[in-house]
């Protein structure tokens, strides 16, 4: 088989390739919302096969959260705490149901949480951002806590301030608080004194959710407890009969009712005037568990839905306006074999495409940028070469020589100038966040694909044409 | 065969003076613009802070949300999209993560007849702002290196290495200087905008050199001053059609890609231009008068 037809087997293969891997994109975004939703469900094939819509795009919430490593238990040290706290914040978006989260360390204490096309972002942040410590600890008398208010009031200070930075009660207030009993506020309203250790935490837990029932029909959350937790629990009830026992959510008091009898099969409920919402949000972080240490939300970039629609929108306009003058100029300026420079033009932007297809890349809005100036710049090979054919036919050459000359001429700055190009989009990849990443694949893609369409596709084009034929002119 | 450029012979060498001199006074503004207005304006991707992004459903103009701002003691820039009805309000220091929600919920209440849609919010807290500032300075310092060692392997001279550099920095800064003379945000697509700048600037300075490269082989008779004019006027006419190319669809994307990457257009928009002249009128004298220092030095 010569070279030729090797040439354009190859060309086939890769244009073919392409429309193929393109194809289920095309189909997907031609479904309806409802039919998306059913197939992401269904857990079609197709999903995995397409260009992904980047946050920017479709709306939705990148996080980053970074761990307080300095109220971690003294045994855990941090890198299985980030990877325990990674663990659980996984479990909790499954349950609140996401398609393709990403969650990820970042650096030393930082956790990157990103949930495109997501309705309500403040529900999924509050679900996220919850260490959800369950305790219960036993309340002190109500005597104690008018002490404690009564000084206050004398004082002219709130009760949430009888606290210092470091969490140590001020001077004027320590005699009045008993030892082994702190101050906490409660959900509602009021104070409550309870002891400083739980008698029962929620690392007991088997089971949490939500119900609706009671006194006035609100939802609480029933809890199950192991068989150790019930023990304990059955233990703590039976000591403590008549008195209240604190139900305590990451230091706040939710409720705090009083104990009537032992309780010994390990069922509690948590009361606390929830909404249905709160409630099951509630029993999710229950059920997966506690973060080993409180999380900071240290950067969150929300989009909402409407703003991504409007973006991808302008998107497609800018890249088809910007192909159509560029297209329009090529054709212009250099006739005929400009036809052949945007031939080579459109058939990168398919093969850009559908490589991002393949690796099931995400489209951000830098990406269509990036897209966008991979156009300006992928001419550049062909403005290359087609100046040196027009320099080589106006010192005389012949159109077969001169096309010869211009590519072997035009290579070496070609290939020189994409890969300095390479070099910084390189580094742009390696720094990049998110969006700036999306702009770094599809430049570095742009460029790959641009040197074999611009080169090597261009050139069999003029092979093929002049072979077997005598041509004087070239339309350039 | 259409042309915009008959074969030209101008003398770029000759006259570098007058181009070195055009392109101090661009980096002497932009020196003085940033030190009046004390330092870059970074946005607060870097400073840290908070943006929110209100879509109302009718106009509404700027000094009503400015109002309410200051009623509510938030100190707050504003920028606004008139068209879409859509405004920004960004606030720099002393903010925490809820105070976006708070944000929402102060407009809602005090401008119950119209109501909004939320674009988007962003918190940025200033550890992360940090980290990223670093990140860039890295990544453009290393690519620099990158730069300098393929081109000076490639060109077999490091002077050609540092020359295509000082074009990238001399057109990186500008751009940044034309930010401070707008006092626009330098944020993170920002950023990006100008690496991709180093990127476009030093593929345009490479073309020539390549060309000069070739010339040095072919005419050994002539001097270093008539191969780089030679060379500049040979690739002349493509510089100016490939900027004209990728200028064309900049503008689309300016015009017409949406104010989300409104900056980083305008930002490449200004460098491709930029990039242009430096290519032309600053890398290839550079090198000429570096090659002359040397060899005067060396006799």
């Amino acid at each position: 088989m010569d070279s030729k037809k090797f040439k354009w087997i190859i060309f086939w293969a890769v244009l073919l390739g392409s429309v193929y891997f393109l194809w289920p994109t095309f189909l997907w975004y031609r479904l309806s919302p409802d039919e998306k939703l059913n197939s992401q469900k269904m857990k079609d094939k197709i999903v995995s096969k397409i260009l992904n819509l980047g946050l920017d795009l479709q709306g939705g919430i990148h996080l980053v959260l970074e761990i307080d490593a300095d109220k971690l238990e003294k045994d855990m040290n941090l890198q299985d705490a980030l990877n325990r706290a990674i663990e659980i914040i996984r479990n909790r978006i499954d349950q609140f149901g996401v398609s393709e989260p990403f969650i990820a360390k970042q650096g030393e204490k930082w956790i990157v949480v990103q949930l495109p096309g997501i309705k309500d972002p403040q529900a999924a942040i509050d679900l996220i951002g919850k260490t959800a410590l369950l305790e219960f600890r036993l309340v002190e008398n109500t005597a104690a806590i008018e002490k404690v208010a009564a000084k206050a009031r004398e004082l002219g200070v709130q009760l949430k301030d009888i606290y210092d930075e470091n969490h140590l009660v001020k001077k004027e207030f320590a005699e009045l608080i008993p030892k082994g009993y702190e101050v906490l506020p409660g959900k509602e309203e009021g104070y409550f004194l309870v002891t400083t250790t739980a008698q029962v935490t929620g690392a007991y837990l088997t089971d949490a959710k939500m119900k609706i029932g009671g006194e006035y029909n609100m939802p609480y959350v029933g809890i199950d407890f192991n068989k150790d937790g019930a023990k304990l629990f059955a233990a703590v009830t039976e000591a403590n009969i008549e008195k209240r026992l604190a139900i305590v959510l990451d230091g706040v008091v939710q409720s705090a009712p009083v104990i009537r009898s032992r309780i010994p099969d390990g069922h509690a409920i948590i009361e606390g005037n929830f909404t249905a919402e709160e409630a099951s949000g509630l029993a999710i972080v229950l059920r997966a568990g506690a973060l080993p240490a409180p999380v900071k939300i240290i950067e969150n970039r929300t989009i909402g839905p409407s703003l991504g629609r409007d973006s991808v929108n302008a998107g497609l306009i800018a890249c088809f306006v910007g192909l159509l003058l560029v297209v329009g100029f090529m054709f212009f300026y250099y006739k005929s074999s400009g036809l052949i420079a945007n031939l080579a033009l459109i058939l990168n932007i398919l093969v850009l495409l559908g490589l991002m297809s393949l690796f099931h890349a995400t489209l951000t809005l830098p990406g269509i940028a990036g897209i966008i100036l991979t156009i300006g710049m992928a001419v550049d090979a062909n403005v290359l070469i087609l100046e040196r054919m027009r320099e080589e036919l106006r010192s005389g050459k012949t159109v077969r020589v001169a096309v010869d000359l211009g590519y072997e001429k035009a290579f070496s700055a070609i290939v020189d100038s994409n890969l300095t190009t390479l070099i910084a989009a390189a580094f742009l990849f390696q720094f990049g966040t998110g969006p700036i990443k999306g702009f770094a694949v599809t430049l570095t893609l742009g460029i790959i694909t641009s040197m074999y369409t611009a080169i090597v596709v261009t050139h069999q084009i003029y092979d093929t044409w002049l072979s077997g034929r005598q041509v004087d002119r070239l339309s350039i | 065969m259409l042309q915009f450029f008959k074969k030209t012979n101008f003398d770029f060498v000759g006259k570098r003076n007058i181009f070195f001199g055009i392109s101090g006074l661009l980096i002497l503004i932009s020196v003085v613009s940033i030190s009046f207005h004390k330092g870059l304006n970074y946005g607060i991707d870097f400073t840290g802070g908070t943006l929110v992004q209100l879509k109302f459903s009718r106009h509404i103009p700027l000094s009503d949300i400015r109002s309410v701002c200051s009623k509510n003691g938030i100190n707050c820039e504003l920028q606004d999209f008139p068209q879409q009805h859509s405004v920004i309000i960004r606030i720099k220091k002393g903010t925490d993560e809820g105070i976006a929600k708070k944000i929402q919920e102060i407009f809602k209440s005090a401008i119950p007849d119209n109501p909004f849609e939320l674009e988007r919010t962003e918190y940025v807290g200033p550890t992360i702002g940090k980290h990223l500032i670093n990140q860039a300075f890295f990544a453009l310092f290393w690519s620099f290196v990158g730069i300098i060692v393929y081109v000076a392997f490639r060109f077999r001279s490091g002077i050609w290495g540092f020359a295509g550099v000082i074009a990238i920095v001399h057109d990186v800064f500008i751009t940044v200087g034309l930010f401070s003379v707008l006092n626009r945000e330098i944020s993170i697509t920002v950023i990006a905008a100008l690496l991709t700048l180093a990127g476009y600037s030093i593929n345009d300075t490479i073309v020539i050199f390549d060309r000069l490269r070739e010339n040095i082989r072919l005419y050994r008779k002539e001097t270093l001053y008539q191969l780089i004019n030679r060379s500049v006027n040979e690739t002349l006419s493509r510089s100016i059609i490939t900027s004209l190319t990728v200028f064309l669809v900049l503008l689309s994307l300016f015009f017409l890609g949406g104010e989300v990457i409104h900056d980083f257009s305008l930002a490449l928009l200004f460098g491709v231009v930029i990039g242009s002249y430096s290519t032309i009128f600053v890398a290839a004298p550079i090198v000429y008068e570096w090659e002359i220092r040397k060899t005067a030095s060396s006799e």
